[in-house]
């Protein structure tokens, strides 16, 4: 030291892991609560007018139009995989009879919802993500607040909408084309028949299993657009923030996707 | 008039603003000099209420508005207009729907009128018959003369501009400073810019204040500012570095 106080005195090595520890909790409990306190902000406006319609129309379009052939698509190959998979094993034990009834029942109850929030995610999304990540560095964010508007009803609160309103009727499409793809495989190019495939579904789902898919899409309906809308709005500064944002959120997405699928078929009947 | 009162601002630890104090009158042109990265945006963005700062006040007619939150703080800054660096002009609307967005958003009137006022300031910026396309489809310079126009067309009392002709060739520089004074001898408002062109600006100035080191070290009428003895300012007016001023 040049003006001659003494060196502050290092702190020992399990005084810094502690102080390393408190200041990763302090992170992590400030950033959830930001988190909570983003999507209450959002959910407070909802209720309170004017809805902006025509941005909610737009979203729509733009996270339920736009992927609906992906998810007819993917649905439909998901369920022919599946169907062929569980023939063949079903094939085995002589119980082929249930190929429609595995295929419809983890189509609706598991794969519907989280595939399609998934391929949802990728598409929409990411480009949510960025959309919005870009007017926050292009300071257009800052510009609705100036004009004494809140960009949460302009910019969350549609999304958050839309996304309830396009994950179940999704995640429906998805899972009748699985289903269909399903019956492609079983019963048109392995020989089931139509009635078997159809008629053991019917007995053995029942509305509850439409149910656990139906409330779980309507989660992914809000976590999706929920961790895309908040990734935007903090993301960092030029291009390699926007880019950062939109991974951060794509990986957040599926990563939370699949822990809620879990607690939700864990709670829900 | 707003009052910027011992304003300290510091980003992880590293002080931005050390005690800025400086006042604005009503229906002057205030402009801030100072330069690149040397806080002028940050205060710009205390003013405008994105940024709180550690310690200070910004007093906007008697109040503070760093105290302010939600519809109090909206009630200032629909008082307000800004031209932001970049324009921030919204890139999915066309030219003509960017300048009428307050409009729709903030106030009560019809479509008629709507579109009377934005015609209106389209030609005051010299824009007319642009207002289909869309932002990226124009230069610039039209880009800031949109951001002019937006800013202007709820006809606030107190406009802020963020460095409004970065990036600009030397003739557009003029063209929107002449803008911007015969925009301001029409409409008498209250301007707050933050500028680094230096001669140009002087030209358009009522006012300016260096800013240097998170610190105010001049105000004055811009022809004080350009015969200040205080060698942070001469150099800067100058453009010599530090470095160069120690050489010599």
């Amino acid at each position: 030291m040049t003006d001659g106080s003494p060196a502050p005195r290092a702190l020992p090595l399990p005084a810094r892991w502690i102080g390393a520890l408190g200041y990763l909790t302090l992170y992590v409990v400030e950033s959830l609560g930001r988190f909570g306190r983003f999507l209450g902000e959002g959910i407070g406006i909802v209720f309170v007018p004017p809805l902006k319609l025509g941005r909610l129309a737009g979203r729509i379009y733009f996270i339920g139009f736009k992927s609906l052939s992906i998810v007819i698509l993917t649905g439909a190959f998901t369920g022919m995989a599946l169907g062929l998979q569980v023939f063949l094993v079903l094939q085995r034990v002589g119980s082929e009879g249930f190929v429609g009834p595995a295929v419809g029942i983890a189509l609706v109850r598991e794969l519907g919802p989280v595939l399609t929030a998934v391929f949802v995610t990728g598409l929409a999304g990411s480009a949510l993500t960025a959309e919005l990540g870009i007017m926050r560095i292009s300071e257009q964010i800052d510009a609705l607040m100036v004009m004494a508007l809140n960009p949460v009803r302009y910019l969350v609160v549609p999304a958050l909408l839309a996304g309830l309103i396009t994950f179940p009727m999704l995640t429906a499409i998805f899972d009748v084309a699985g289903i269909y793809g399903g019956y492609l495989v079983a019963v048109v190019l392995l020989g089931m028949s139509p009635g078997t495939y159809f008629g053991q579904m019917q007995t053995f789902a029942d509305m509850a299993d439409v149910m656990v898919g139906f409330w779980k899409s309507l989660a992914f309906g809000v976590l999706v657009p929920w961790v895309c809308t908040y990734k935007a709005f903090h993301c960092g500064h030029g291009a390699e923030g926007v880019s950062r944002a939109t991974t951060e959120a794509v990986v957040l997405c599926c990563v939370l996707i699949l822990i809620f699928n879990y607690f939700l078929g864990s709670v829900l009947p | 008039m707003i009052r910027i009162q011992g304003l300290r601002k510091s980003f992880d630890g590293q002080p931005v603003l050390r005690g800025v104090d400086l006042d604005v009158a009503t229906g002057e042109i205030m402009v801030i000099i100072g330069r690149s990265g040397g806080g002028k945006s940050v205060l710009l963005k205390h003013l405008l209420g994105l940024l709180r700062p550690d310690a200070g006040a910004v007093i906007v007619d008697g109040t503070d508005i760093t105290r302010l939150r939600g519809a109090a703080l909206e009630a200032v800054r629909r008082r307000y207009g800004v031209v932001f660096q970049g324009g921030a002009l919204f890139d999915s609307m066309s030219v003509f729907d960017n300048v009428a967005f307050p409009l729709r958003e903030k106030t009560k009137m019809n479509t008629a009128e709507i579109t009377r006022r934005v015609e209106e300031k389209l030609l005051q910026v010299g824009l007319v018959d642009m207002g289909h396309k869309n932002p990226a489809e124009i230069s610039g310079g039209m880009r800031k003369r949109v951001a002019i126009a937006r800013a202007l067309v709820t006809e606030p009392e107190i406009v802020f501009f963020d460095e409004p002709t970065t990036g600009l060739d030397p003739i557009l520089v003029n063209t929107i400073h002449r803008l911007i004074q015969e925009l301001h001898g029409k409409f008498r408002f209250t301007a707050v810019m933050v500028s680094h062109e230096i001669p140009e600006i002087f030209e358009i100035a009522d006012r300016v204040a260096m800013l240097h080191e998170g610190v105010i070290v001049e105000t004055g009428e811009a022809r004080v500012i350009q015969s200040s003895t205080n060698p942070v300012v001469q150099r800067f007016i100058r453009g010599e570095a530090e470095s160069d001023h120690h050489a010599a």
